[in-house]
């Protein structure tokens, strides 16, 4: 269990992580999202007592993460893969470790053979891929065999295969009771992975709700309409209850997922239609929304055209 | 609003139920690896097998011993070749250890700060944060393990060359060493050397830089005495020679009685001058490290 309150950290005027107050809970795996650039990184490096927070508090079920003596068997941290000393094989990197919170040597070999670098454990860190070094990384949070396992964007650079087995790992980990906390900019990542979502933007908590709940709040069905007879179509669908919007150009939309009734009304009346289609709105966008006002780095366009260019990529359910 | 839900294969089968735990205790998994409460100890096997698994720690103690032996052994037998029974009259027969070690302090200087700087130059030392989150200990366990190392390398390879050079002048009038002239020269100027690869870690814990540490303990060994050498105006004549007596070069010479000067350090002097420098040093890089983020 991992619990933040208020935490804030601020760099001279900037804030990067705004009064954040949730709790991770055990035995699900917790998705931490939020664009580039909001405060993830920081956020779990306080977690972790790396960086002193300006203000608020967090602990680890119940301690400060100062004050465990053997933390390694509480937490295990997955931060950045490249926190290695390159010309270190990844035994020694194991080992010392291992020796720092009193974990039998023999764990080393468990945890590479879990990741499956045993016929590279004698290699410099240094000739690693980045998939290598991100199963190191993985390999260095289980030494301990903790309680709590916390990855930060652990899928980056790894190929489809990896991030199948990383998936697997996080849910089977979640399974045995742990508590499994894993931050990503990608919802469609955390979507096939966590129970439970955290979302953040510049700093600020978004949200803080079940992944079952979110999809049913965000994830919106509607019908997308578009007819050459557009007036005689608007006052056919008022007449039966259906509340239109006018979508941009000749589209009409309608909430949920009539498309049979309104086709149906369409031909009673004779109406031609160009288009009748049910749409998805894909839970990227609800991200993208969520988090537009909220965004770090912007590309060129401005948040209401970004949001609607995923829009127009909707898909089809 | 419809409440039409197409089916969502990502959707969990349900939604967890860790509203219904029992509050006060932490439910979850139970580590089966027992609980130890980790100490000094722990930090210090970790730290010595860091610090034996990287080849840097090879390269720069192999370089100290080559520079110390080599030339300690080439300035003996140039003495040896070069002076009749009268020149050396009254000698300390060990001060030709001198400039091999001189060269060598700079290997120690070099190792001394790749412990605590490659880590920040690497991430590594994220790592060894959250593995000790103590970082008294962590800097204490750097600092034993380290003098430690450079404290043996330099025993061993200053007493080698000491006795060699010792016996190679026996016969070139030079005085037979006394037991403190011995003790200096290996022990004394040991504890010295292993001091200043000390102050160097340090440095690098601060500047966190690798090449930035590195220069500036250089800078802190040679700058006083290329100082000096410049210093000719009459009226910097007090600076001159107290930026001479004070240079780490010369320190060095102390533990041979051949000070360049008269005056200044003398005895056990730079022993406990380099003791009180890393001493301040150490505390002001502790209260660094506690303060600022990793």
């Amino acid at each position: 269990m991992i619990e933040l309150e208020g935490l804030t950290k601020r760099y001279g005027d900037k804030v990067a992580v705004d009064r954040l107050t949730f709790t991770v809970r055990p035995g699900v795996v917790t998705g931490f999202l939020g664009p580039n650039g909001a405060g993830k990184s920081t956020t779990m490096r306080m977690i972790l007592g790396l960086d002193h927070p300006t203000a608020g508090d967090v602990r680890i079920d119940g301690t400060h993460y100062a004050r465990l003596r053997d933390p390694l068997t509480y937490i295990g941290a997955l931060l950045d893969a490249k926190a290695v000393h390159g010309g270190r094989s990844a035994y020694h990197h194991l080992l010392c470790l291992a020796q720092s919170n009193g974990i039998p040597g023999s764990r080393v070999a468990e945890v590479l053979e879990t990741v499956g670098l045993t016929s590279v454990a004698r290699k410099k860190t240094k000739g690693f891929s980045y998939g290598m070094g991100q199963r190191l990384g993985i390999a260095a949070a289980l030494l301990g065999n903790p309680r709590i396992v916390m990855f930060d964007e652990p899928v980056n650079g790894l190929d489809p295969e990896g991030i199948h087995w990383i998936r697997n790992l996080m849910k089977s980990l979640a399974a045995q009771g742990r508590t499994v906390f894993v931050s990503s900019h990608l919802m469609s990542e955390m979507a096939l992975t966590a129970d439970h979502l955290v979302v953040i933007g510049q700093g600020r908590l978004l949200a803080d709700t079940s992944m079952a709940d979110f999809i049913r709040t965000n994830a919106r069905s509607y019908v997308r309409i578009r007819s050459p007879q557009r007036e005689r179509l608007l006052d056919v669908l008022h007449q039966a209850g259906i509340t239109v919007v006018e979508a941009g150009g000749e589209a009409l939309e309608v909430e949920g997922g009539k498309a049979e009734q309104i086709g149906e009304l369409a031909a009673r009346h004779g109406l031609v239609l160009h288009e009748l289609s049910p749409r998805q709105a894909s839970l990227e966008e609800a991200f993208m929304q969520l988090t537009a006002e909220a965004v770090e780095y912007h590309a060129h366009a401005g948040p209401a055209a970004v949001a609607h260019g995923w829009g127009a990529g909707g898909k089809e359910a | 609003m419809s409440t039409h839900q197409p089916p969502m294969p990502q959707a969990p089968a349900a939604a967890p139920d860790w509203q219904a735990a029992p509050g006060g205790s932490y439910p979850g998994y139970t580590s089966p690896i027992p609980v130890v409460r980790t100490h000094l100890g722990h930090a210090l096997a970790s730290e010595w097998t860091k610090i034996k698994s990287v080849r840097s720690t090879m390269w720069t103690l192999g370089v100290f011993v080559l520079l110390v032996v080599g030339i300690g052994l080439m300035a003996g037998a140039l003495v040896e070749a070069n002076s009749d029974s009268a020149s050396l009259s009254g000698e300390n027969p060990l001060s030709f250890g001198f400039f091999g070690l001189l060269l060598g302090s700079i290997c120690i200087i070099t190792l001394g700060v790749l412990t605590t700087a490659s880590e920040y130059g690497t991430g590594m030392i994220r790592t060894t944060m959250t593995a000790c989150p103590s970082r008294a200990r962590v800097l204490a366990a750097k600092s034993i393990v380290f003098f430690a190392v450079a404290f043996a390398f330099t025993l061993v390879t200053s007493g080698f060359v000491a006795m060699v050079q010792a016996s190679m002048l026996d016969g070139t009038g030079a005085r037979t060493p006394s037991g403190e002239d011995w003790l200096k020269a290996t022990v004394g100027i040991s504890l010295y050397i292993a001091l200043l690869g000390l102050l160097s870690l340090l440095i690098g814990s601060v500047i966190r830089h690798s090449a930035g540490a590195i220069t500036i303990m250089i800078g802190v060994v040679l700058a006083p005495l290329v100082l000096a050498l410049f210093m000719v105006s009459e009226s910097l004549n007090k600076l001159r020679e107290w930026l001479f007596e004070y240079s780490i070069p010369n320190q060095l010479s102390v533990f041979y009685a051949n000070s360049l000067t008269e005056s200044g350090p003398s005895g056990w002097d730079p022993l406990w001058i380099m003791l009180g420098v890393t001493a301040a040093v150490y505390a002001g890089a502790y209260a660094l490290l506690q303060s600022r983020d990793v």
